[in-house]
């Protein structure tokens, strides 16, 4: 077959569904604007609920890249619309035509420092879940190694489920991940206080119920239902984080060592650039919009635009990787009636 | 002292740098299942004594974790052991063995 | 801390200050809390830098501390606002500058509202006519009297005879600033710096060799809050809320506090004493309080004015410790003599807080 398929961005969604293009028969072409396969993922230490490698996922994925034409540090420059097909300047100055685009662009992680009151980035004690993924991977960061002595808290929801910082929407991942950090930081630090401070608790996937009641049972693990509302550092180099109890209704504040804010998915601002360049909607959340939320997620309102993962909305991973199968699936079927 | 027909008023905040997870901790090794509380409220919903005189097992719970010991034992002397919360508890703790050993670590003199 | 991310937050919170022609409006209470303060807020801009700051006898109250207070309806302090700006129409100018922040908060929230609700500024245009016959166009630019002090920090700094330096040790003074509410908790965007690390008066003491203190309550409010103080029930709230932010700040030892509203510089100073009576406790340093300033006189005295013309000897906190840090030199005989050099009675001294 020689039916050109452009997938654009090289994260999980876009790997595991040239993966599957490949095993059908065709030869993708996966461009990645950055140096490296793996995405968000490639950055992150262990996933939920099992605390499997996120390494082992993206390695495995990686290996099956090489009947796949892989251009990285490569952007779209332009889409034109020929007829039928769809012609792409890349920005390594190779040009594609192609009937069919699979967007896998994904999220970006929310700038929690636009959540001023929190102090990301004026505030050495504050640092993001991204950060501390990163920390248990290198192990070298000194706002961590430096400070953890005795107690160490997750804010959840930062930048989601917050209009003003406009991203109404959920990001899903978070309210296990902080369960997931909060249980490892004991399990590093068993002697320390772990704070959890949630709205609610979005326990949703399987076995994640069991994750959490773990947390609370077995690591003690602290949930104080209640946004944090204001962080400050105090003279001895610690930072006072103030919420409200909510479920006692009073105010309530604590010292800390280290304070983890659980910075939401975003849309990734390159959808609107991309959504513009081949006429795609968006949905009201800034992601891409697909044909149906409920029955066709992974299609788009036009001809051969295909989208999978975390570019529609926030995912978890193996979500992600079910609708990239999904994806490449769905393609080959379009490349068949054609 | 001088009056000044207004006092400097307490703080309703709860400070948890202060309070003392001592007997907590203690609690939990025989009661594990203290930890498991996810505030639903079943318990309290369906407390014969709740309504009449603020018992509530989700609020004893709770007060043990913000250095509220005293609130806890108050609301527990309201407690008739009749069994309702165990039937109604989602995360199936044993709510009856958990308030006798409330009783027992935390007993007043 | 991390000085280039408060720095990141401060670019973005720019704002657009002209440089003069300004109208000038005071507030209702500064001129008997700290009587020198406007005096030389006007001193600094029209004769030592030669700007064009006008003033008219003919302003009021702009209604805020009634608003707040809860005793006067929004339509009639909205209609004494527009009296103001009928004012600065008729006077020929479009920039606004308050002396209060309470002020400022409330023309702010004001146009605002009028942005929200245009028929609300139509009712109020017939209300003034009705009244008093006047018109007027709202202003251009809005300022708070801190924000022209801010703009001009470094050319104050320039012709400064004294900085907050310990005269003595040559290290920098350990400053609290502390940022009335209505400043920019309202509208962020109105307020040098934004609202979380507002940057209108660390400029200032960055400016004039000062050390800025971040304590962990430096957001809260002074205490004050209108309601909690002038409702005798509630007044426990106000001197509470000044207590938490005395006990935040006190492991700083902070050298000096400088202020930005009216009430603000007020219940940081007489509230100490109050805490002293009834705790037992001071905060600065041998039994002395922390002094409590207004920008106004903090500029004046790096200036070099005299601290006795500039009116502190109306502060309760003693600021002779202070003076004697800086190097600034004062009379002590002449501390109780008015302008006219007429004695003006000495205020009964403390039994806990020590003051001169």
């Amino acid at each position: 077959m020689v039916e050109n398929i452009v997938i654009v961005g090289g994260g999980i969604a876009g790997m595991e569904a040239a993966r599957q293009l490949l095993k059908l028969g065709y030869s993708p072409i996966l461009i990645e604007k950055s140096g490296t396969l793996g995405g968000h993922v490639a950055k992150w230490n262990c996933l939920f609920p099992d605390l499997t490698p996120a390494r082992d996922i993206v390695d495995s994925l990686v290996s099956d890249m090489s009947g796949v034409n892989v251009f990285l540090n490569t952007e779209i420059a332009s889409i034109n619309r020929l007829r039928g097909s769809y012609n792409i300047m890349l920005t390594n100055g190779i040009s594609v035509i192609t009937r069919i685009i699979l967007f896998t662009t994904g999220f970006s992680l929310f700038d929690a420092s636009k959540k001023e009151e929190y102090g990301y980035g004026v505030y050495n004690q504050v640092i993001t879940n991204g950060d501390l993924e990163q920390w248990f991977n290198n192990g070298n960061d000194p706002r961590v190694d430096d400070n953890v002595r005795s107690a160490v808290g997750f804010v959840h929801c930062v930048g989601s489920r917050d209009e003003k910082a406009r991203n109404p929407q959920c990001s899903k991942v978070c309210c296990i991940t902080a369960v997931k950090q909060a249980i490892e930081m004991k399990q590093k630090f068993p002697d320390i206080a772990v704070y959890c401070f949630y709205m609610d608790l979005r326990m949703f996937g399987k076995k994640y119920e069991d994750f959490y009641i773990s947390a609370q049972k077995d690591y003690g693990v602290r949930f104080i239902r209640g946004r944090v509302s204001e962080v400050a550092e105090n003279i001895e180099g610690k930072v006072i984080v103030k919420a409200e109890d909510t479920l006692a209704g009073k105010p309530v504040k604590v010292t800390l060592d280290l304070l983890v804010l659980m910075a939401g998915m975003v849309c990734n601002p390159d959808c609107s650039k991309i959504a513009n360049m081949v006429s795609a909607p968006l949905d009201s959340d800034g992601f891409f919009k697909s044909r149906d939320n409920v029955a066709n997620v992974i299609s788009s309102s036009k001809d051969g635009i295909f989208y999978a993962g975390a570019c529609t909305g926030p995912k978890t991973v193996p979500e992600t990787l079910a609708e990239a199968r999904s994806a490449a699936l769905e393609i080959h079927n379009y490349i068949s009636a054609i | 002292m001088m009056d000044f027909g207004f006092r400097i008023s307490p703080s309703s905040a709860v400070n948890m740098d202060d309070v003392d997870f001592e007997l907590f901790e203690r609690l939990c090794e025989i009661e594990p299942d203290a930890r498991k509380c996810m505030a639903c409220g079943s318990c309290s919903a369906t407390c014969p004594a709740s309504a009449f005189s603020g018992m509530s097992l989700r609020k004893v719970l709770h007060c043990l974790q913000r250095g509220k010991e005293k609130e806890a034992v108050r609301m527990l002397r309201n407690c008739m052991l009749c069994g309702k919360c165990t039937m109604v508890c989602p995360r199936g703790i044993n709510t009856r063995h958990l308030i006798l050993s409330i009783c027992k670590i935390y007993k007043e003199d | 801390m991390i000085y280039q991310g408060k720095k990141k937050i401060w670019a973005d919170y720019q704002k657009e200050i002209p440089d003069d022609h300004w109208f000038y409006v005071r507030s209702c209470i500064r001129q008997n809390f700290f009587p020198g303060s406007e005096f030389m807020f006007l001193e600094i801009c029209k004769n030592v830098l030669g700007k064009d700051f006008f003033e008219t006898e003919h302003h009021t109250t702009c209604g805020g501390i009634a608003y707040h207070c809860d005793t006067i309806p929004q339509e009639t302090v909205m209609t004494i606002v527009a009296r103001q700006f009928a004012l600065m129409t008729e006077a020929g100018y479009e920039n606004y500058v308050a002396s209060c922040i309470t002020s400022f908060g409330n023309y702010l929230e004001i146009l605002q509202t009028w942005e929200e609700f245009p028929e609300l500024e139509t009712k109020i245009r017939e209300l003034l006519w009705k009244s008093c016959r006047r018109e007027f166009k709202k202003p251009k630019y809005i300022a708070h009297a801190s924000d022209l002090i801010f703009k001009y920090r470094n050319e104050i700094a320039e012709k400064a005879r004294f900085r907050l330096v310990n005269r003595k040790t040559g290290e920098p003074l350990k400053v609290v600033e502390h940022i009335g509410c209505h400043y920019a908790k309202m509208f962020p965007s109105k307020g040098v710096g934004g609202a979380e690390y507002p940057y209108v008066l660390c400029g200032m003491i960055e400016s004039w060799g000062g050390n800025v203190i971040d304590y962990p309550e430096r957001r809260h409010c002074c205490g004050y809050g209108f309601r909690q103080y002038h409702v005798k029930a509630n007044r426990g709230y106000s001197l509470s809320n000044t207590y938490k932010k005395f006990e935040s700040m006190e492991p700083y030892h902070p050298d000096m506090i400088i202020t930005n509203c009216p009430g603000c510089p007020y219940f940081l100073d007489r509230w100490q004493y109050v805490i002293s009576e009834m705790e037992g406790k001071t905060y600065g340093e041998n039994g002395y309080g922390i002094p409590v300033f207004t920008y106004e006189e903090v500029a004046g005295l790096v200036l070099g004015y005299d601290p006795w013309d500039l009116g502190l000897q109306l502060h309760q906190v003693a600021v002779e410790p202070l003076l004697d840090k800086i190097g600034i030199e004062y009379s002590p005989e002449e501390k109780y003599k008015g302008l006219d050099k007429k004695d003006i009675l000495r205020p009964e001294l403390p039994g806990i807080l020590k003051c001169c």
